[in-house]
């Protein structure tokens, strides 16, 4: 089945599976391997990416569902060389460690401070629940939202 | 721009960042080569069962396979294992936990392979099976492995010192319990993953998700019969380990697709169930305590029996129980004790290297134990810990003595005079309608390193390229912790650079050099001295290079700093570039080889247990606080804060220190109060992140950490290991807090919901 959606801002039309997953066809089909597979269920947040803006699990989604939906995975993030706040702010306050929950993270960090520009630390806690990470203890990944959110409400 | 910044103690960015967090990082998971075949083993439903036939003619000829493989098609020994080879890639004779591979499936794709795997049919005749290590010791039970002198006992010894059994009779307060403690699985975010494939030349490579390449390598030669120098393994950055790649997971399987694949890549990477299925956890067993001490607060005699289930095959078995024993007295002085260890085979899932490797397990039930003893006689249990906690020079209760940085006293008192400790009471009697609070404390200890018995060596490796920068070849597999960002720092602080001045190569047994695991709190401990040395090196060679080119007289005279020589009577700068061209290639490769210290002293102990890594030299220390709070009505507990005093000597950098702290703690936490790896007659009853519940965001507090910097004088720049000692605390300390919320301890964890509701309850009704 031809699946026509915009990715990162750039238009496909490839002939995939409809009901493969998601997940699959940006990681073996198209080789955007930033989005991570942890669970394959729904459990962990990995494979988080946005769809229109609003961020999905793309290990629950099938290709078909893609069709003229416009999605950003981690790769695209940061379109130019500049890292987007949120990944500045990952590094540097050391967000990260084996990293393999960081683009799900990411990408739902996106989504909640579109919503809320302003979260507290319970807030940030809540939105990041379905994220797990297995080696932050996620107190470095709320001081990285809270850091890069305090920043991009500085410069709006 | 910063042209030097002395990186040892700041918190250096991590360079690994970057990568990581825009999805271009490559790890193990993410490799799709062209063509390649995914792999797949059919695994088995039975505990415990002979194999009377493989039956793969329904598969041979589906469309979409390319092969199917059995034990028939290793050349090899068939097995792995270390130190014990006893687990085979496939399954030859017989299955012995439910999720045995028996055969491997090649195949275009992931649905076909997943359907062939199905309709493999596999003829069993079922054998007799023991789940429990205690009725394994029996002497009738069904044998896992024949022909073994000690049957299903892996490995079982005892430290005797003095005489604990009579001293028990001239204590003034014994306390007594036994204590059951759970399987915890890794659960790393990036399950077992790899490529491999046999190029033109014979050569077997394999990219992998491990934390042992240079292990992984050397079994691998043995059990697929394919030569050691034919056989290159590299480790990219691991999407977690813990323990969990401490060894073959999928390496085997993978290695034996790639041989018979045509020359075509192979890809595996294991569901999450498949991972539960078949990853080493952490060991569950039992440990019995007997503690006894004077009216004035002196401990005087333990008795400690500790069994511990490492189900169907060795893998690490035997030195987390030498580990097991050698933690089992704490950090305390205890003139008498009596050890006895029992490492146990069953027909379960595989035990194995989880992060604190045998300490968790004895320290939650030793730190109950102090204070329930500390109430016994009606000590505060923060100053009865201080009353017999080891200095330096001091003997702990099992025979192992405190030869270096020894800062747990420090740790205790900066807990003592902490407002978390000293408001408790009133933070206590503040709680609201339906919650009942407890503030638990817990101390303990890590060891470092490998023992006495298994070199601990790291040979470091560092370029000056020919631009003038450098390349570090890390010879210790990255799981998350940092350690090869913090190679950066070390050389960087050595060599005068800034961090965009290094490359970093990640561990190939064709590139870097063999420096043993990513383990047992051992990575920058060990590699960073081997790597300081080999910087060191190369920036005498530099300064001596410059002076024969005539650039200075002494060698002294230079000023390394980022990409250049200042010579400082001149005040001229040269370009590293220029002085790299003036050297040969061998030149600007600059090698170490470091061996760890270890203690070798007449122990008290069976050779077995020493073989197997008893004692430790250099030990990192911490002391855990936990105030809980717990919901009457639904059982439930709150951890509202958390504290973590910890002495892993000096800093080198805060940032990947704070980093260790929370995510240790918040593990604990996980093994303290939800994770419960459930298992019904060998059968997996938790097969998934829905009902093996890893703490969330939600669920943990933030984490205040205190870092208490002694100076170990073996470390580089006087650091130790602190990636296991941050585990090991939560579950004694949240148990001590919920056991002063509720006034009783509860001996079987984790401390869940369930358990707690049914306590409540039992007291309303009282």
């Amino acid at each position: 089945m031809k699946i026509a959606f915009e990715l990162n801002g750039i238009k496909q039309e490839i002939d995939y599976l409809p009901d493969r997953r998601v997940v699959d066809l940006l990681r073996e089909e198209l080789g955007y391997t930033g989005t991570k597979e942890a669970c394959g269920s729904g459990e962990c947040g990995a494979c988080t990416i946005l769809v229109d803006g609003v961020s999905k699990l793309s290990c629950l989604m099938l290709a078909a569902q893609l069709q003229g939906r416009s999605i950003t995975t981690i790769e695209g993030m940061s379109p130019g060389k500049k890292l987007h706040p949120i990944q500045q702010a990952f590094v540097d306050k050391g967000a990260v460690q084996c990293g393999f929950c960081s683009p799900g993270m990411l990408m739902a960090t996106v989504d909640l401070l579109q919503r809320n520009p302003a979260p507290d630390r319970q807030q940030i806690r809540a939105a990041l629940s379905g994220n797990l990470c297995r080696c932050t203890g996620y107190q470095k990944i709320i001081d990285a939202v809270e850091s890069a959110a305090a920043e991009m409400r500085d410069k709006l | 721009m910063t042209t030097y910044a002395s990186p040892i103690g700041s918190s250096l960015k991590r360079v690994d960042g970057p990568g990581k967090i825009s999805g271009l990082e490559k790890y193990a998971a993410d490799y799709y080569p062209d063509n390649f075949l995914w792999a797949g083993a059919k695994r088995s439903d039975h505990p415990h069962a002979l194999i009377k036939e493989i039956d793969i003619s329904p598969v041979r000829n589906l469309p979409g396979i390319f092969a199917v493989l059995t034990h028939e098609d290793i050349k090899g020994a068939n097995r792995v294992g270390v130190p014990e080879m006893d687990q085979p890639v496939l399954a030859d004779r017989k299955v012995r936990y439910k999720g045995d591979p028996v055969a491997l499936v090649l195949a275009e794709n992931k649905t076909v392979l997943q359907e062939a795997i199905d309709k493999i049919v596999i003829k069993y005749e079922p054998l007799p099976a023991v789940f429990d290590p205690e009725a394994a010791l029996a002497e009738n039970a069904p044998l896992l492995h024949e022909n073994r002198n000690d049957k299903n006992l892996l490995l079982g010894g005892r430290v005797v010192r003095g005489n604990s059994i009579a001293a028990m009779s001239e204590c003034d307060a014994v306390a007594e319990a036994d204590f059951q403690l759970p399987w915890q699985e890794h659960a790393y975010l990036e399950t077992e993953a790899g490529v491999a494939r046999v190029d033109e030349e014979g050569i077997l490579a394999i990219i992998a998700s491990t934390q042992t390449p240079w292990r992984d390598r050397n079994e691998l030669a043995y059990a697929l019969g394919w030569p050691l120098d034919k056989i290159r393994v590299i480790a990219p950055y691991l999407g977690g380990g813990f323990g969990g790649k401490d060894g073959i997971t999928v390496q085997g399987l993978l290695g034996l697709a790639a041989l018979h694949s045509g020359g075509r890549p192979v890809k595996m990477w294991n569901s999450r169930e498949e991972s539960f299925l078949s990853s080493t956890k952490r060991h569950p067993g039992r440990v019995h305590y007997e503690l006894g001490c004077k009216k004035d607060g002196t401990l005087y005699a333990m008795n400690c029996r500790i069994v511990l289930d490492t189900g169907a095959y060795a893998s690490l078995g035997g030195p987390v129980l030498a580990l097991a024993m050698e933690h089992a007295a704490g950090v305390y002085r205890i003139p008498h004790a009596l050890i006895e260890g029992f490492s146990v085979y069953t027909n379960n899932p595989v035990g194995g290297a989880f992060r604190g490797f045998g300490a968790p397990q004895v320290l939650a039930g030793l730190e109950q134990m102090m204070d329930i003893l500390a109430d016994k006689i009606a000590w505060d249990p923060l100053a009865f810990r201080l009353k017999n906690a080891v200095m330096r020079g001091d003997e702990t209760g099992a025979g192992v003595w405190m030869s270096n940085s020894t800062a747990i006293i420090p740790c205790l008192e900066k807990l003592q005079e902490h407002p978390l400790w000293t408001s408790r009471q009133a933070w206590v009697s503040q709680a609201p309608p339906f919650k009942l609070r407890g503030v638990g404390i817990a101390a303990g200890l890590q060891g470092t390193g490998y023992g006495p018995m298994v070199a601990d060596i790291a040979n470091a490796k560092i370029e000056l390229l020919p631009d003038g920068r450098f390349r570090i070849y890390s010879g210790v597999a990255d799981m998350g912790q940092g350690n090869n960002p913090t190679n950066v720092q070390i050389a960087a602080e050595v060599l005068g650079q800034t961090a965009d001045c290094f490359e970093l190569i990640q561990p190939d047994t064709l590139q870097t050099l063999p420096s043993g695991s990513s383990a047992a709190s051992r990575t920058t401990y060990s590699y960073g001295n081997a790597l300081k040395a080999a910087a060191l090196q190369l920036k005498e060679r530099i300064l001596t290079r410059a002076c024969n080119m005539g650039m200075g007289l002494y060698a002294e005279d230079f000023l390394l700093s980022s990409g250049r020589l200042n010579h400082l009577p001149s005040g001229r700068e040269i370009p590293l570039g220029l002085v790299a061209a003036s050297m040969r290639p061998e030149e600007r490769v600059s090698i170490y080889s470091y061996t760890a210290p270890v203690n070798r002293y007449p122990d008290k102990i069976n050779p077995d247990i020493r073989a197997a890594g008893f004692p430790h030299r250099v030990f990192a220390f911490a002391c855990h606080l936990a105030r809980v709070q717990i919901d009457e009505l639904t059982g439930e507990v709150e951890i509202s804060d958390y504290l973590a005093a910890t002495d892993a000597g000096k800093v080198l950098n805060p940032q990947l220190y704070e980093q260790q702290v929370q995510g240790g703690a918040v593990q604990g936490m996980g093994y303290a109060l939800w994770e419960d790896f459930k298992l019904d007659r060998g059968e997996l009853m938790t097969r998934n992140l829905a009902t093996y519940i890893l703490p969330t965001s939600m669920d943990v507090p933030d984490i205040l950490s205190i870092a208490v910097e002694s100076v170990e004088e073996s470390g580089p720049f006087g650091m130790k290991g602190i990636g296991e000692i941050v585990i090991n605390l939560a579950l004694p300390a949240i148990a001590n807090g919920i056991a002063r919320a509720v006034g009783q301890h509860i001996f079987k964890s984790p401390l869940t919901a369930e358990q707690l509701l049914l306590i409540l309850e039992k007291r309303a009704a009282e």
